[in-house]
């Protein structure tokens, strides 16, 4: 159609043009939507066939997982605060993606980011609250940031793949935290639990008003979307996006790849130490090894379902949120294994990556071509 | 209450303890007192792991043979999931009696929840209640499982032809620091030259390295394992499969090792369970600070094996004879650590409640290891 419009009069040609194009744009827009909800459509189908084969009613299951994740208020709390620390350890993942990097360590930056902060908010003691929150929140980005800016570094000058090496420098910084919280940083009454000395109450993050669920929710929300307009709207981001597309044409165009590199890897690890931060100074009060409850391996998941796109990392922390918070109404009333929520969450996962291969092949059909 | 919880028609019609459930909802807590109360029980790991989390839920199912109500979850993660997890039992399921069983669940998980439901109780499996800091509608309960420790010592002692008995533990802290002195004391009431090889894994759950641990012992020559970590199971298989001989502990681990498994140091917490629910079903207040041994009823031993000899079983019997009713004192000086300093003075005895032994940061001499 577009071809007729172009050849059949010269009037006509530039709104017609522009409308074919926003009709284009259009498609992709309908295609990006379309793809992830046909596959978590399809995990789900998954996950109910699953049910039915160990007997299981899916339409009980899926009333509970709504009911248990977004059926009340209480419900719409629970999944909230469980989907808070999700949102930045998903931006670990997700940043550096788009520079084509695959980095994985998010569990070690947000323990290491926890540790640092409760560090700082220790030794500030009596210092005014503001300054000691600004200094614990730095702390915590900077700790998570620097650890993956080791691997973005490795990387770069030494070729070593960076999966691999922020996974291990994930476990590292796991064995380091509880070095840290079981010798150098212990607090000696912690004695069955070692734990670092607690940040004091004045130090805490409060809960957002009217609500329990703490401000980690609304920060999570705010650094979602600086990431975004960083990624999308600013020449750095671009330039990300250059590299992430072909580094050697970037390297030809004259951008830095090796400060972008590692300015990426820093900015996610600064990402999943905030969290860190947010998990002391929001809940715990202090560091230990409770730290290390698997929102960093979740966060990988959730930056997989959002295709490493900043803003659809809030929906997806939000469903996976919920998911996690229904699991434990699915135990009590159905007497499910924890487990079962773990294949529903892997089932999303295949899905997901599977819907890749739709992408591009739906347009024509959204674009009217 | 805005809070109405969509629960399916069926489910609803299936059960009328949803019903009851949902109408508690309207004043979540308000249960009349002398009720028997619905009671929840919250699990770090599986429920079926053969150790710490199997040990509680064989005490919830006790419950549910005698008749409560009991609601479960497993592995919740001591984070704001625990708070949440009991929260959702309380208003969705009218809970009033609550056993987070995981030790950091206490602070400030517990602690929290409990400021916001003062008319819910709320006991923890650790000891960390406190009178004049803790609310009184919270508690805590423990067991001096060390006396069983002790006997699988003596077992053990007798067991082994090397003399070398090992130890895989999770992390060095108190609890499990008076578990390894208390098993080596065991066996080298029998076998004064007896050491104890320990490994310590630095996790509660780190089967790799357990069975690492385990296989490495064994190639040094070491014929008797026990443990202290989450789970057993891999340690006490990892044992049988080598040919080792195992003490287990938490639970009973029989099932797992038919020819090596000696005896266990196991949780008895059915018996302080129903302790709780059956003081609430009356009307009374639950126990703020419950603790006690084998005398008491709150730790038993497994059965023994078939490769206990006969001379193993009356030494062990006649001490754990002993514990059951004048009371054994396990920790008396003069006993020396590893280092050879002195920490229990000649004369002096440390009875199971003494303070002393809460803090305890030593391995005694005839232990191999050492702390951090």
């Amino acid at each position: 159609m577009a071809a007729v419009a172009e050849t059949s009069g010269e009037a006509a040609s530039p709104t017609r043009g522009a409308w074919a194009l926003d009709r284009d744009r259009l498609g992709a827009i309908a295609e990006a939507i379309a793809i992830p909800l046909i596959a978590l459509l399809a995990g789900a189908a998954l996950f109910a066939l699953f049910m039915l084969a160990t007997g299981y009613d899916p339409v009980e299951v899926y009333a509970l997982i709504w009911a248990g994740g977004f059926g009340s208020s209480f419900s719409w709390s629970n999944t909230l605060l469980r989907a808070a620390p999700l949102l930045l350890t998903a931006l670990y993942t997700a940043v550096p993606a788009r520079l084509g990097l695959v980095v994985i360590g998010n569990e070690g930056a947000l323990v290491l980011g926890g540790v640092a902060a409760a560090g700082i908010g220790f030794a500030l003691a009596g210092a005014p609250a503001a300054v000691a929150i600004v200094a614990m929140g730095l702390a915590g980005m900077l700790a998570g940031g620097i650890w993956v800016a080791l691997a973005g570094a490795l990387r770069h000058f030494r070729g070593v793949n960076e999966t691999i090496s922020s996974l291990l420098l994930s476990y590292l910084a796991i064995a380091l935290m509880n070095h840290l919280v079981e010798g150098p940083l212990r607090d000696p009454a912690s004695l069955n639990k070692p734990s670092t000395g607690h940040i004091g109450d004045g130090f805490m993050l409060g809960a957002l008003p009217g609500t329990d669920i703490h401000v980690g929710l609304a920060i999570g929300i705010v650094v979602c979307l600086i990431c975004h307009v960083l990624i999308r709207h600013t020449r750095t981001g671009f330039a990300m996006r250059v590299v992430g597309g072909n580094p050697a044409a970037a390297r030809l165009a004259g951008l830095g790849v090796g400060p972008l590199l590692i300015g990426a890897c820093f900015l996610g690890g600064a990402a999943a130490g905030l969290a860190g931060m947010i998990e002391v100074a929001a809940v715990h009060g202090r560091a230990n090894a409770s730290l290390a409850v698997g929102y960093g391996y979740t966060g990988i998941l959730v930056a997989f379902l959002a295709r490493h796109n900043a803003l659809a990392i809030v929906p997806v922390a939000i469903l996976l949120g919920g998911i996690g918070a229904s699991s434990g109404l699915l135990q009590r009333r159905l007497d499910l294994p924890d487990a079962s929520v773990l294949v529903l969450q892997g089932l999303l996962f295949v899905a997901i990556l599977a819907s890749e291969t739709l992408r591009g092949r739906l347009r024509p059909y959204f674009s009217g071509r | 209450m805005d809070a109405q919880f969509l629960i399916g028609r069926r489910q609803l019609l299936k059960s009328g303890v949803a019903l009851g459930a949902a109408t508690a909802l309207g004043s979540p807590g308000a249960f009349a007192q002398g009720k028997a109360p619905v009671i929840g029980f919250i699990y770090v790991g599986p429920k079926d792991d053969y150790g710490y989390n199997q040990a509680h839920a064989e005490g919830a199912a006790a419950l549910k043979k005698a008749g409560f109500k009991v609601l479960e979850e497993e592995k919740v993660p001591e984070t704001v999931a625990v708070e949440k997890s009991m929260e959702s039992m309380i208003n969705l399921d009218g809970a009033t009696l609550m056993f987070p069983t995981s030790f950091g669940y206490f602070d400030p998980h517990m602690l929290k929840l409990a400021a916001k439901y003062p008319k819910i109780e709320f006991r923890h499996c650790g000891g960390l209640w406190n009178e004049a800091k803790h609310a009184k509608n919270t508690g805590s309960y423990f067991g001096y499982i060390d006396e069983c420790q002790y006997l699988n010592g003596v077992v053990a002692g007798h067991t082994s032809k090397s003399g070398k008995l090992g130890f895989i533990a999770a992390k060095p802290i108190p609890q499990v620091l008076r578990n390894i002195n208390a098993f080596t004391l065991g066996a080298k009431s029998v076998n004064p030259k007896a050491t104890t090889q320990v490994i310590f894994t630095g996790d509660w759950a780190f089967p790799v390295k357990e069975a690492e641990g385990t296989n490495s012992l064994i190639d040094q020559g070491v014929d008797v394992l026990t443990c202290h970590v989450d789970s057993p199971k891999v340690v006490v298989e990892t044992a049988e499969r080598r040919g080792a001989f195992t003490c287990g502990y938490h639970a009973n681990q029989a099932p797992l090792a038919p020819k090596g498994y000696l005896t266990g140091a196991e949780w008895n917490w059915s018996k302080v369970y129903l302790d709780f629910a059956n003081a609430m079903k009356a009307g009374k207040t639950p126990g703020n600070f419950v603790r006690g041994g084998l005398k008491e009823g709150f730790v038993k031993t497994s059965a023994y094996g078939p490769a206990v000899s006969e001379a193993a079983r009356k030494q062990a019997d006649a001490i754990k004879a002993e514990m059951m009713s004048k009371g054994f004192v396990i920790f008396k000086g003069p006993l020396k650590d590893n280092k050879g300093n002195e920490v229990i003075a000649g004369g002096k005895a440390l009875g199971q409640t003494d303070l002393a032994l809460e803090s305890m940061n030593y391995l005694i001499d005839g232990v191999v290891g050492a702390i951090g």
